[in-house]
């Protein structure tokens, strides 16, 4: 196979009916998202803050993915880097979520509350990082620092479509993204301890930046399985795209549900052995008046279902199979973080038992909306493949 | 038994592409037995063949779900059931505490199953024989050639048709591959005595060797159960403690487990009209009331019970327990004696437990009755 003989990628652009879906579901979401600000503020900040860590972790995720695929010098992820890549251009819409959040800061973290910090000596320890001006400057460095890299390490790529390969740009790519690793490490950490974990202030559990990230990644994977099967069916992307490449889906997905699974029970284990009133506490609040049942769903959607589904190899490499089982998982990752998140709003505001009606339904309408349209904006007049890559013919060639 | 049978044709091609080639013409041509051979793995190769999926991926789950279940129900029988354990106020079944266990008992049975299962079921261990060993085909393909080989037992296999395939396929280098049927069997050989002994043999040997390294060679102990530990004896004197003793005085109100107070302390009375013996003079309660009697009572009492005992003269002689006034005693009273003591007798309460006590009492009536027989014994 070479490039000369064959069309490898024909470029076609998105039809407007990906537009118009996306920003349908947009609005749909926005204005349901509005309507709850109306009639219920409180509980929407908190369907707020579970939208925003949806959003950021399928962000997050695919742009670790694109700076491990330059890292470790993958060939088989290459056709789909540009996925990824348009994928990863979320991350601007973080702040959008982030907005609302920021101008009711004082009615979602009780620690910005000066009683709750009198009360307790524990949280008023705390005072030197979780204080607001510090809360803003965090928040505000990990978006900046998001969009620096973004840029840093997609600018090459990007430039392929229009002025070709450029070889000193290129080789710059693995340094970007091996910097990014460490900052991505820390920012990911800070920002899921920022958003989720200090919604109860007492609490802390230092895996717990390693749980977001290990659902960022599924939920990453699970996103670009759908695209990229769904682009291929229609003839966005190139046909020589085989049941092998798919199965590295499958396989890495396969292998992040365990890994999930590995974290969240270390994390489990640990704070349930020790019996630590301020550590168990967490798991307290999810292990009464009903959320007991939500958490043991969790095992089953998030491990359990996903584990057998993709346990054997066949249904690794089927598309047809792969996309529902990704369509499962993105579910199972919207689940974790409903179960994350709402528990500590029934907390505060005393109400009895899990909660779930059209305000959370707005969430993942929401982000669907966000992607999509986010997707058809940027992927307008790219290639939806990386054609000038060098190792675009090597990575279309890939089989197991 | 014949020599030089054959085994089958093998041709030799040069890349990869050819191989594949081969093996699909191979599979349409309607041979069913052949083999290829890769000097590494050729991806793809599975397809072309027209092999059946491995059932060795249901083997490791079934393997892999036995562990789960046997792990499970093994630390379920013995710390819920058998030895019921409770660790740190956790529920009486901890399963979380219990998945660490049975998760790396799951990859171990699986994994080691799966490897031994693949070694003794597909590569038929302990026979170790292929009739492709030392030949010049094996030589090639394991180097830098990519083989070929139609095996004689496929129904079609015809010797000369197949060398034809074979030519016309492109193969270099066609040869037959013979083997000697005496050397080359494919019986299962597990349970054939030579193996076998063979595996008790290297059993008894390594733990042999091993208990004798071990223990008379280095002078080690491989477990010392133990009985090695820093600490001091009972009656040791220490330079711990200010006051030199080793053991210590219980915490101001300490009472033994099951503790009960005396309910008639300084109260004979009471204690001859409310209690009664709640034992029964079976052998057992005599046989520990005598034992206990000739510890704790015959050095003064005698073992008859008469008071000439072993320390006449050093102590002050008690009056023999065959007086009229001790055989119309309640049971009570002679329980109350030993709890309390009388006179110069001290306390025995914390030499007897309540029930040996009652043991003691039921063996002083026997004695009594032994020098104080009523008319009816005697009939």
């Amino acid at each position: 196979m070479s490039a000369e003989n064959y069309v490898l990628y024909e470029k076609k652009k998105l039809p407007a009916k990906l537009g118009l879906i996306g920003w349908g579901l947009l609005i749909v979401g926005i204005v349901l998202m509005a309507v709850a600000y109306l009639v219920t503020p409180e509980r929407a900040l908190f369907d707020n803050i579970f939208a925003l860590m949806a959003l950021m972790s399928l962000g997050f995720g695919t742009l670790f993915l694109i700076a491990l695929e330059h890292i470790v010098g993958s060939d088989w992820s290459v056709p789909f880097r540009r996925i990824a890549e348009i994928l990863a251009a979320v991350l601007f819409a973080g702040p959008i979520l982030a907005i609302p959040l920021w101008l009711n800061f004082d009615q979602i973290f009780i620690w910005t509350n000066e009683a709750v910090m009198d009360a307790d000596k524990y949280i008023a320890g705390k005072a030197p990082y979780l204080n607001e001006p510090f809360f803003w400057a965090r928040s505000l460095a990990v978006f900046l620092l998001m969009f620096l890299f973004y840029w840093l390490i997609t600018k090459a790529s990007f430039k392929l479509d229009k002025k070709g390969l450029s070889i000193g740009a290129w080789k710059l790519n693995p340094a970007f993204s091996a910097l990014f690793m460490p900052v991505f490490a820390i920012t990911i950490t800070v920002f899921a301890i920022d958003w989720v974990m200090t919604l109860s202030p007492k609490w802390f559990s230092t895996i717990f930046g390693v749980y977001y990230f290990a659902g960022s990644v599924l939920m990453a994977l699970a996103v670009m399985t759908i695209f990229s099967i769904n682009l291929q069916e229609k003839g966005y992307i190139s046909k020589y795209i085989t049941q092998d490449h798919y199965y590295n889906f499958g396989a890495l997905m396969f292998a992040f549900v365990n890994f999930w699974a590995y974290i969240a029970f270390s994390q489990f284990l640990l704070i349930w052995y020790a019996n630590i009133p301020d550590e168990v506490m967490w798991y307290q609040t999810r292990m009464d008046g009903g959320w007991e049942f939500v958490s043991l769903g969790l095992i089953f959607i998030k491990f359990g279902i996903p584990y057998m589904l993709l346990v054997t190899r066949p249904s690794k490499s089927d598309p047809f199979r792969l996309k529902l089982i990704a369509a499962w998982i993105i579910f199972a990752h919207l689940y974790d973080l409903y179960w994350m998140i709402l528990p500590e709003f029934t907390k505060i505001y005393g109400i009895e038992g899990p909660v779930f009606g059209w305000q959370e339904l707005a969430v993942p309408i929401l982000i669907a909306g966000f992607t999509i349209v986010v997707f058809s904006i940027v992927g307008k007049n790219k290639n939806l493949m990386p054609v000038n890559d060098p190792k675009f013919v090597k990575g279309l060639e890939f089989h197991l | 038994m014949k020599n030089n049978v054959l085994y089958g044709i093998s041709g030799i091609f040069n890349t990869p592409d050819e191989i594949m080639g081969a093996s699909k013409a191979t599979v349409k041509e309607g041979y069913k037995k052949f083999d290829t051979h890769t000097p590494y793995p050729v991806h793809g190769l599975e397809k072309a063949m027209n092999l059946k999926r491995s059932p060795l991926g249901y083997f490791a789950f079934f393997l892999g779900t036995t562990g789960l279940v046997v792990a499970l129900l093994f630390m379920y029988w013995t710390m819920v059931v058998d030895y019921p354990m409770n660790i740190g106020g956790k529920p009486q079944f901890p399963l979380p505490a219990f998945i660490p266990v049975t998760f790396e008992v799951t990859v171990l049975l699986a994994s080691v199953g799966t490897v031994s299962g693949m070694i003794v079921l597909l590569f038929k261990f302990p026979n170790n024989r292929h009739p492709l060993h030392d030949t010049e085909y094996m030589t090639k393909v394991s180097s830098d050639k990519y083989g070929l080989i139609i095996e004689a037992d496929d129904e079609k296999f015809d010797e000369e048709s197949a060398r034809a395939f074979l030519e016309k396929l492109g193969a270099v280098d066609i040869q037959n591959i013979y083997y000697d049927e005496e050397e080359f069997s494919y019986k299962h050989k597990v349970l054939d005595p030579k193996f076998v002994g063979g595996l008790a043999m290297i059993a008894i040997v390594t733990s042999g060797a091993t208990y004798f390294v071990l223990n008379k060679l280095l002078w080690m102990e491989p477990f010392t159960w133990m009985q090695y530990q820093p600490r001091y004896s009972a009656m040791a004197p220490t330079d711990f403690f200010d006051d030199g003793f080793s053991m210590r005085v219980p915490v101001e109100g300490t009472v033994a487990r099951g503790f009960k107070p005396y309910a008639y302390a300084k109260m004979p009375d009471s204690a001859a009209k409310y209690m009664v013996n709640p034992l029964q003079p079976t052998e057992r309660n005599l046989n520990v009331g005598e034992r206990k009697y000739n510890i704790y009572c015959s050095p003064c009492h005698d073992y008859q019970g008469s008071g000439q005992a072993r320390l006449n003269g050093q102590f002050p002689n008690p009056p023999s327990l065959h007086s009229a006034k001790v055989r119309d005693w309640e049971d009570g009273s002679i329980y109350h004696v030993i709890t309390d003591g009388q006179n110069t007798m001290p306390s025995y309460a914390s030499q007897l437990s309540v029930e040996e006590r009652w043991q003691v009492v039921l063996y002083v009536r026997a004695l009594q009755r032994a020098l104080n027989a009523k008319e009816e014994d005697l009939q």
